[in-house]
C-alpha cells in the first residue's frame, strides 16, 4: 500500500485533463452547434443541407472512429496538430451534432402560434427569434443540454483510446503500478460522478434562475 | 415552424437568398477543393493508394471485422435489453426493495464512462480471478452501461400508457403481473420500438471500442489493416463510411416507423426518456413530449 501519495498527483493530473477536455470540447461544441442550428433553420438551401449533413455525419459515425481518424489519419495528409487539441477538436465536433439536435428540438418544441403571434405583432425574423422563440426554446432545453454535457464528459474518456492521459487512462496507469484495481476504479468513478453532479447542478441552477414559474 | 418566422420573401429578400446561396456553394466548393488539394499534395490521391480497396481480400478482411461488430452488437443488445427490462420492472415495482436498487443502478451507470467499465473488465476483474474472453470484455461493459438506457426506455413506455389500461385490467380481475403481461407490456413495447432501434444503433457505435480491448470488430480490423498496408487515411475513411451507412440505415428505419405511426393516428411512440428526467437533479417535464422524441432518443452519444 506504499506509494499511494506519489500516485495521487498523477491521478489529479488525469482528472484535470478530463476537466480541460470537457470544458474546451463543450465550448467548441456549443459554438459549432449554434452555427449549425442557425444553418438548419435559415432560408438558404445549401446551408440547410450542410447543417443536416453535419448532424447526420457526426451522429452516425462513432466517436472512436472520429478520434482515430483525426489523430492517426489526418497527419497523413499534412494536418498535424498536438494530441490534446486534436482530441478536443474531435470530441467537440462530434458532440456539437448532439447539441445542435437538442437546440433544434427546443426550437421545434415551441408552438407555431408563438411565432405567428410574433409575426402578427410585426416583429421581424431576428426579433421574433430573439425576443419570442429563443427565450422559450432555451428554457425547455437547459436540462437536456446539461445531460448532453454529461454525455460529453463520459465521452472524453474515449480520448484515452488515442493516448490522451485523462482520468480513465491515469487510473489505468496507476493501477498498473499499484495493482489495486478496486479502490482505484471506484475512486475514478466517484470523480466522474462528482463532475457529472457539478454539471447537472449548474444546469439545475440555470434552470431555476432562468425559468420563471 | 421555421417558415412562420419570416414573410414570404419579396423580390429583395429572394435576391439576397439567391446571393447567399451562391456564396455558400462557392465557399463549399473552395473548402472541398482545399481538402482535395491537401490529399493530392501528400500523394494520397494516387490510384495505387486506393485500388487495393477494389480488391476482394481487403474487403473480406473488413467484412470479417463487420461480422465481429455485428456479433458484439447483437450480444450486447440482447443482454442490455434483458438487464433493462428487469431494471424497468424494478423501477415501477410497488416494493421499495426492488425499486431502490433499480434506481441506483440506472443513476450510477449513467455517470460512469463506458471506457472505465471496459478497463475495469480488462484490468481489474482478472486480478480478482475473472479473466473473460476478449469478446465478453467488450460486450459485458457495453451491456451494463446501455442496460440503464434500455431500462429508461422501457419505463417510459410503461408510463406512457394511460392509467385506464391498468385499471381496466384490474377491474377485469387480473392480478398485477397478469395485467402487465397481457395488457400493459404488449402495448408499451410497441410504442418504444423506434427508441429501441436508436439505442441499438448506439450499441453498435459503442462496439467500436473493440479497438481498446483488441477484439476484432470493424475499427480494430481497420487498425490492423492500416498497420499492415500503410493506407491509413483510406482505410479509416472506408471504416467511417461503413459505420455511417449502417447507422444511417438504422436511424432512418427508426424514423420511418415513427412517422408511420404518426400517420396512422396510433398512439405516439415514446422516445427514450426525455433527458430532463434522467437527471441527477430534479425531474421536470414527464415523457409526454413526443414531437421532438425521435431526435432526443438519439441523444446518447
Amino acid at each position: 500500500m506504499t506509494g499511494w501519495a506519489d500516485h495521487l498527483g498523477k491521478f489529479a493530473e488525469g482528472a484535470l485533463n478530463t476537466v480541460e477536455l470537457t470544458v474546451f470540447s463543450a465550448g467548441l461544441a456549443a459554438v459549432v452547434a449554434v452555427v449549425v442550428t442557425t444553418f438548419r433553420i435559415c432560408p438558404v438551401r445549401p446551408l440547410r443541407a450542410f447543417g443536416t449533413a453535419y448532424v447526420e455525419l457526426f451522429q452516425n459515425i462513432p466517436l472512436a472512429v472520429w478520434l482515430v481518424l483525426f489523430v492517426f489519419a489526418l497527419p497523413v495528409i499534412g494536418l498535424k496538430f498536438p494530441l490534446f487539441p486534436t482530441a478536443v477538436l474531435a470530441t467537440g465536433l462530434y458532440m456539437a451534432s448532439y447539441y445542435a439536435e437538442t437546440l433544434r428540438s427546443g426550437i421545434n418544441g415551441i408552438g407555431a402560434g408563438q411565432a405567428e403571434a410574433a409575426r402578427a405583432l410585426g416583429l421581424g425574423f431576428g426579433q421574433s427569434l430573439r425576443c419570442v422563440i429563443l427565450p422559450q426554446a432555451l428554457r425547455t432545453i437547459i436540462q437536456p443540454l446539461g445531460n448532453v454535457t454529461i454525455q460529453l464528459l463520459m465521452n472524453t474518456a474515449l480520448a484515452a483510446a488515442v493516448g490522451v492521459v485523462e482520468l480513465t487512462e491515469a487510473t489505468n496507469r496507476v493501477n498498473l503500478v499499484l495493482a489495486e484495481p478496486l479502490p482505484l476504479y471506484i475512486g475514478a468513478g466517484v470523480c466522474y460522478a462528482a463532475l457529472a453532479l457539478i454539471i447537472s447542478s449548474v444546469a439545475g441552477l440555470l434552470d431555476r434562475k432562468l425559468v420563471p414559474r | 415552424m421555421t417558415s412562420v418566422l419570416f414573410d414570404v420573401p419579396g423580390p429583395r429578400a429572394r435576391r439576397r437568398t439567391r446571393i447567399a446561396t451562391v456564396v455558400a456553394v462557392l465557399v463549399g466548393l473552395v473548402l472541398f477543393a482545399l481538402a482535395v488539394r491537401q490529399f493530392a499534395i501528400n500523394g494520397e490521391l494516387a490510384a495505387q493508394r486506393w485500388t487495393p480497396y477494389a480488391s476482394w481480400p481487403m474487403w473480406r478482411y473488413l467484412l470479417g471485422g463487420l461480422g465481429g461488430t455485428a456479433l458484439a452488437a447483437v450480444l450486447a443488445v440482447a443482454i442490455a435489453m434483458s438487464i433493462g427490462l428487469v431494471a424497468a420492472f424494478g423501477r415501477i415495482s410497488r416494493h421499495l426493495v426492488l425499486r431502490a436498487p433499480s434506481r441506483a443502478y440506472v443513476e450510477v451507470v449513467r455517470i460512469i464512462p463506458l471506457l472505465l467499465l471496459i478497463y475495469f473488465a480488462m484490468f481489474a476483474l482478472p486480478r480478482y480471478g475473472l479473466d473473460l474472453p476478449l469478446l465478453w470484455k467488450l460486450v459485458l461493459p457495453i451491456a451494463v452501461s446501455r442496460g440503464a438506457q434500455f431500462a429508461e426506455i422501457f419505463r417510459s413506455g410503461f408510463r406512457s400508457l394511460e392509467a385506464g389500461q391498468g385499471e381496466a385490467a384490474a377491474a377485469l380481475g387480473m392480478r398485477p403481473y397478469q395485467a402487465m403481461l397481457h395488457v400493459v407490456f404488449p402495448q408499451a413495447i410497441r410504442r418504444v420500438v423506434p427508441a429501441l432501434i436508436s439505442q441499438g444503433a448506439g450499441v453498435l457505435k459503442d462496439t467500436s471500442l473493440g479497438i481498446v480491448v483488441s477484439y476484432a470488430e470493424l475499427l480494430q480490423s481497420g487498425k490492423v489493416l492500416a498497420g499492415y498496408n500503410r493506407l491509413l487515411i483510406q482505410t479509416y475513411l472506408i471504416i467511417a463510411l461503413l459505420y455511417f451507412v449502417i447507422n444511417y440505415a438504422l436511424s432512418r428505419l427508426a424514423r420511418s416507423i415513427e412517422a408511420r405511426r404518426h400517420q396512422t393516428g396510433g398512439p405516439a411512440p415514446v422516445s427514450s426518456p426525455p433527458p430532463a428526467r434522467r437527471g441527477l437533479g430534479r425531474n421536470r417535464s414527464a415523457a409526454g413530449t413526443s414531437d421532438d422524441a425521435p431526435r432526443r432518443a438519439r441523444v446518447r452519444a
